[in-house]
């Protein structure tokens, strides 16, 4: 049994609620912060406790904090992350879902700690009824004290609100959801300047996810010390995986980080191995973004060392033979799937959701996707498979968001682990179409 | 693509409840920065105006906001939650992305198609039904889903779909 720092009381009737929460200890990370320790001492906490971003891209959240600009007289602002639109990942709509007060509660205490005195919770469109599961949550903490003026005596202010989006993967991207929250398109800004210079209406603004600001909680309740003794060196504490694909036990596990790979697919308090008695063919382990392993570099390393669920085991060996934990998105592909498939089903995704402002991305997404299309379809040649390389190299690195490499790095490694299956597309292109893997023949496209 | 087609359409009356509730998603943002209600504005006024966005009804909102209407257009049709066309009563939208794909969302999308007799993007002749595809809706590990109104339907079946759509049209199932 792996010890449970978010999801503990999960089980617990009526923990959304406020007084069942507070009955399990809620809230006390806010007395504790807000009564005996300055908003310095909650960021060297979280500093110490090694927290890395739960939102993808696992950068330390103490440091992204201690990078706030602070002149004076200008508000600060905190933002949660709660779009969670990359595919394979579902874990923050559970934590908010069921565990409302949690994340608040933590962005109570992430705003002490930066001074902010407004923050916002942007959440997917999509979310429409978590977003009203939170507003009850964030009236019932105005109503007890824990929001508004003078929070427990304590002199700080804070105003709490939620705001959805519209249907934007785009608006995941730090810059794209202020852009979104400031009432406009979500084109993501050029950097420097960083948010936290000039975020939201030219403010100091912090985004940070879900998970990242629910963590605040535990690691202030336990301190960074004792929080520090849990995981591996590298990757403290405990994760959420959002996992999905052919598993007998799809959901979303809080997991101590460090545990093997092959006790989180295939142990019993898990997701309990591949449905209907397949084989395991692949592995996307931190959402659509990373790249895709083959069967033998999922359980085990390229150096035959079992590969273990952290940031620094999924990353082992590189792109070469590695991947990422990425925002925790765990997508298995069973012996039956068809990654050249995926792999165009995910280029889609990336060209539709390419807000369109720079050229090797929107017009790089496209062919990308054009050319997986006329592969899957049977009507691929073999030149197309290194064009989609050289497509790729044009993309990565040319662009002013990161979705333009989240969108090269999937195909790009799909092609380097099954260069096979692509020309098998490419040389069978009647049975292509037939064996299709049990799926639509000539899906239209829809870009 | 943007496809719109200019349909007049007289703007939804607004309820003075519906106002204030307006007002106050105006009133969550400082003083001067209203501009960033317009999303949740225009998830209300959809709701109102039967499930799309009608250029008339997209000025209403410019005038709510005291923007110009060019600046709810560009956010109108850049966010795909919103429909820029007449939708029937109940849309149903389809998460396709691949880890739905991977358990059976093609199959759900046809079955609907040869249920309904309508192809992705139509709406079926009664009015009843519109279809359309949606990527990843943050739910991957409980599909086959759709999201229908605000809800998701999720771990379908044939079985399940047939009964989802027999309870919309008995008006059994929240619209919005
Ligand atoms: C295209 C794109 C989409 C993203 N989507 C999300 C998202 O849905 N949720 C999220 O928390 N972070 C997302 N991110 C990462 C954010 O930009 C940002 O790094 C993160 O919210 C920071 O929070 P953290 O440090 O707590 O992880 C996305 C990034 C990119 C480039
Ligand atoms: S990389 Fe793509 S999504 Fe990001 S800003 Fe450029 S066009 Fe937009
Ligand atoms: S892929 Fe369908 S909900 Fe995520």
């Amino acid at each position: 049994m792996g010890r449970k720092l978010l999801l503990e009381h999960i089980d617990v009737p009526g923990i959304e609620t406020f007084d069942v929460w507070r009955k399990h200890g809620g809230y006390l990370s806010v007395e504790k912060a807000l009564k005996n320790m300055s908003p310095d001492d909650v960021v060297n906490e979280v500093k110490n406790s090694g927290l890395r971003g739960r939102g993808g891209a696992g950068f330390p959240t103490g440091m992204k904090w201690s990078f706030l600009a602070k002149p004076e007289g200008v508000p600060r602002y905190l933002l949660c992350n709660a779009d969670e639109s990359e595919p394979g990942t579902f874990k923050d709509r559970y934590l908010m879902e069921k565990l409302p007060h949690l994340l608040i509660e933590g962005m109570i205490v992430s705003s002490y700690a930066l001074g902010a005195n407004l923050s916002y919770i942007y959440i997917r469109g999509e979310y429409m009824w978590i977003l009203e599961i939170l507003e009850k949550a964030i009236a019932e903490a105005y109503a007890k004290g824990f929001l508004g003026k003078n929070i427990l005596g304590s002199g700080f202010d804070l105003d709490l609100r939620v705001a959805p989006g519209g249907g934007a993967y785009i608006c995941g991207e730090e810059t794209a959801l202020i852009e979104s929250l400031e009432g406009k398109r979500g084109n993501p800004r050029m950097k420097p300047p960083f948010p936290a210079v000039k975020g939201l209406w030219g403010c100091p603004t912090v985004v940070n996810n879900v998970e990242s600001l629910a963590t605040v909680v535990p690691i202030i309740n336990m301190g960074a010390d004792e929080y520090v003794k849990i995981g591996t060196e590298k990757s403290a504490g405990t994760k959420l995986i959002s996992a999905c694909g052919n598993l007998v036990r799809p959901g979303v596990y809080e997991i101590e980080m460090g545990i093997s790979v092959e006790e989180f697919i295939y142990g019993d308090e898990w997701c309990r191995g591949i449905a209907n008695n397949k084989q395991i063919k692949a592995l996307i382990p931190g959402g659509s973004s990373v790249p895709i392993l083959p069967a033998h570099l999922i359980t085990k390393l390229a150096t035959g060392e079992d590969r273990l669920m952290s940031y620094e085991s999924l990353s082992e060996g590189g792109f070469a033979t590695g991947s990422m934990l990425g925002s925790g998105g765990f997508i298995v592909f069973d012996e039956d799937q068809s990654v050249v498939r995926n792999t165009w089903n995910f280029a889609r995704f990336y060209a539709h959701e390419s807000c369109g402002q720079c050229s090797p991305c929107r017009e790089g997404t496209g062919w990308m996707q054009r050319v997986l299309h006329r592969i899957v379809n049977g009507q691929g040649n073999m030149r197309d498979i290194d064009l989609l390389a050289d497509i790729n190299k044009k993309i990565e690195g040319n662009t002013i968001c990161p979705l333009g490499d989240a969108a090269a790095w999937p195909v790009a490694a799909a092609i380097r682990h099954f260069r096979e299956e692509f020309e098998w597309y490419v040389n069978h292109p009647e049975e292509a179409l037939k064996r299709n893997y049990g799926m639509l023949k000539n899906t239209p496209t829809t870009v | 693509m943007i496809k719109t087609v200019i349909t007049q359409q007289d703007r939804p009356v607004l309820s003075p409840e519906k106002m204030a509730e307006i007002q106050g998603v105006i009133q969550q943002f400082p003083e001067g920065k209203s501009k960033s209600a317009i999303l949740r504005i225009l998830h209300i006024v959809e709701r109102e105006a039967g499930g799309w966005l009608s250029p008339d009804t997209m000025d209403m909102v410019a005038e709510i906001l005291s923007i110009e209407p060019i600046e709810v257009y560009e956010v109108a049709t850049f966010y795909t939650m919103f429909n820029l066309n007449p939708v029937g009563k109940y849309v149903l939208e389809v998460c396709q992305t691949g880890p739905c794909m991977l358990v059976g969302s093609d199959q759900t999308i046809e079955y609907i198609e040869k249920t309904l007799d309508i192809k992705v993007g139509e709406t079926t002749a009664d009015g009843m039904f519109t279809l359309k595809t949606s990527e990843c809706l943050g739910a991957c590990g409980y599909g086959p889903l759709l999201k229908c109104g605000i809800h998701y339907h999720e771990h379908l079946t044939n079985d399940s779909i047939d009964t989802l759509l027999t309870a919309c049209r008995n008006g059994e199932v929240e619209k919005y």
